[in-house]
């Protein structure tokens, strides 16, 4: 091949790749790169942009409402696991075991995945209502003591007003990852059940022995997607709390911060610091996956 | 809807005939389900049947409950009148029903207008990411260009970073691209261009491509077929499957977003609202029985749409790998 049609070849292939490729530039690597950028910047007035050393960390590190948020991120990823990561799970082996209505049962664990996220949110924002909400009347009519729900003061490590975001989350999201389970349900070869029976064990031995070893890899991948994810929740307490956190800020979470620090702050938005509340949650987001890609390695 | 349920449930199980499938299921636990947890043959004990048939009871109830309930409210609330969805107790149906408050609803908080913005900035997406993300997926499986790989692996890098992290900058570059100084603000590219940048969809497609044959894509050339024609004429028909894939996430990820168009489309102005951000904005000042009602309609599309496409959905959500 002459080095000309080579050239042809190359650029051919490239007019495919080029608006991909500048789409990317744009709005994902440029902006990766801009954000520690602008972490390190101050505006100036008059425009433009100045070197600002650590003053951003230093200024977001001294704001009580960061060590809040990011406890409260902490909180919410916790409860979140033990209410969203396991449940799945179990919905999903049950779901594997029903000879009926398995189609039936898939389509109803899903249909709020599909829904768009704060028509969900305001719906619970009507049940969690404390005059006229259905789950007041729900506790009252068992006989438990009424609750505010979202709007429960107290900022306690598990506090009622978290809880209720949790729920809320958990109903919404549950489906995917339910179905993930499932589909890895059926890929278990049946005779390792049969053989596991054979030798006696029972059904709580079953799900210890043959289950959860040879569901391991979407267990664990899930496990890890799942706290990436919900470390960076936002909609839930934004749309139940209407954008305020709740009371004292007790369901106030980082990426909530984010924002308000760039967009909602009163006076001058500043960019530079959310940039840099941005980069710290980036180095938590990936020293974390990066620890447990390798802690969960396939040790050979 | 019962036909839809029932392909679903057909899916990877048994390839039985489907003559024998309907007989067979009528019977429960019989050899055509594949050995679970616990076998047919406990299941056909005495005690296993009393058992299956109450834990089956058990679960079609509470989940019933608890995923068609709240939908029940979703529905009846918005046919109350605003004095009846505040009152304490709440009512279990609509005592009084007033089907106006529906209407009053649509024109009050002008969900036609947040349904056809949503429309238009989710399918303008799908077509810019159909456009470029096959054609940069066909380049770099096909084509295989000079520093191909290195884009590659800088596209599926960007999986590595949570895109809620990254608003900023990227609020900030979309109000003023680098070079070329355009502002995007307010307009539909400011939603449409950025979702051409998923790593995901470039993944699937490119995996999915790698998987064609070469020899298909030889012979064509020696007819002297141009790239553009192999592209449309043999890669697209043989990738129907993965193209509806993509196709149905693209869309529902755009219909589910929140934090972006609130920024770049509703920080410009409210007219440009999507029914997310619309129905959010109007937990202020709308009485909950208007909000309830618009949040219904809103979620009528979406329940409609994956009615349809739930075979799709379902197998997308496998096929595709795990996402969170």
């Amino acid at each position: 091949m002459g080095k000309v049609a080579r050239a042809q070849r190359t650029a051919s292939a490239w007019a495919f790749l080029i608006g991909a490729v500048l789409c990317f530039s744009f709005f994902s690597w440029f902006p990766i790169v801009r954000e520690v950028i602008m972490s390190f910047q101050k505006p100036v007035y008059g425009g433009g942009n100045t070197w600002a050393g650590l003053a951003n960390y230093v200024r977001i590190f001294h704001d009580p409402t960061f060590w809040q948020a990011w406890r409260n991120t902490l909180e919410f990823t916790i409860l979140a696991l033990v209410v969203g990561y396991a449940v799945p799970f179990f919905v999903a082996i049950l779901l594997n075991e029903l000879r009926h209505a398995r189609g039936y049962l898939r389509v109803l664990v899903y249909l709020p995945v599909m829904l768009p996220p704060a028509t969900a949110l305001v719906l619970f924002s009507y049940f969690y209502n404390p005059q006229y909400g259905l789950f007041d009347r729900l506790l009252h009519a068992v006989g438990l003591p009424v609750s505010q729900w979202v709007l429960t003061p107290g900022d306690g490590f598990f506090s009622i007003a978290m809880i209720s975001v949790v729920i809320a989350s958990t109903w919404m999201n549950m489906g995917s990852a339910t179905l993930i389970y499932l589909a890895a349900l059926q890929n278990i070869p049946g005779e390792l059940y049969e053989a596991a029976e054979l030798e006696g064990a029972n059904l709580f031995q079953r799900i210890r022995h043959v289950t959860i070893p040879q569901t391991r890899l979407v267990l664990v991948m899930l496990l890890m997607l799942q706290v990436v994810a919900t470390m960076q929740m936002f909609i839930e307490s934004f749309v139940l709390t209407n954008g305020g956190g709740g009371v004292d800020n007790n369901t106030q979470s980082v990426v909530m911060l984010i924002y308000q620090y760039a967009f909602a702050m009163s006076g001058a938005s500043n960019y530079n610091s959310a940039s840099a509340l941005g980069v710290v949650l980036m180095l938590v987001l990936a020293v974390f996956s990066g620890g447990f890609l390798w802690a969960t390695r396939e040790r050979g | 809807m019962a036909t839809a349920t029932r392909e679903a449930t057909r899916a990877p199980a048994a390839p039985a005939a489907g003559a024998r499938r309907a007989s067979r299921r009528a019977r429960p636990a019989t050899g055509s389900h594949q050995r679970t947890l616990v076998s047919s043959v406990t299941l056909n004990s005495r005690r296993g049947k009393i058992i299956y048939r109450v834990v089956l009871a058990l679960v079609i109830v509470v989940f019933t409950l608890a995923f068609i309930g709240p939908m029940y409210f979703l529905f009846t609330s918005g046919l109350k009148s605003t004095q009846e969805a505040i009152a304490t107790p709440p009512t279990l149906y609509p005592h009084h029903p007033v089907p106006g408050t529906y209407s009053a609803a649509w024109s009050h908080l002008d969900v036609a207008r947040m349904m056809g913005n949503t429309l238009y900035y989710a399918f303008g997406a799908l077509v810019f990411q159909l456009v470029f993300d096959i054609a940069a997926a066909y380049s770099l499986s096909k084509l295989r260009p000079f520093l191909g790989n290195a884009v590659l692996f800088g596209m599926l890098a960007t999986l590595m970073i949570p895109v809620t992290v990254l608003v900023v900058p990227q609020y900030v570059t979309v109000a003023d691209l680098p070079i070329l100084h355009v502002n995007l603000i307010g307009t539909p590219e400011a939603i449409w261009l950025p979702s051409v940048a998923n790593a995901f969809n470039i993944y699937l497609l490119k995996r999915f491509f790698d998987s064609i044959p070469s020899d298909y894509i030889d012979a064509a050339q020696v007819d002297g077929a141009s790239r553009l024609r192999i592209l449309w004429n043999i890669v697209l028909p043989i990738s129907r499957p993965i193209i509806a894939v993509v196709s149905i996430f693209s869309l529902v990820a755009v219909w589910k977003d929140f934090l972006w168009p609130l920024l770049v489309e509703f920080g410009y102005s409210p007219t440009r609202e999507t029914l997310n951000v619309g129905i959010w904005q109007g937990v202020i000042g709308t009485p909950p029985n208007l909000l309830i009602a618009a949040s219904a309609i809103a979620a009528v599309p979406t329940i409609a749409f994956f009615l349809i496409f739930q075979r799709n959905i379902m197998a997308g959500l496998t096929a595709g790998g795990i996402r969170g």
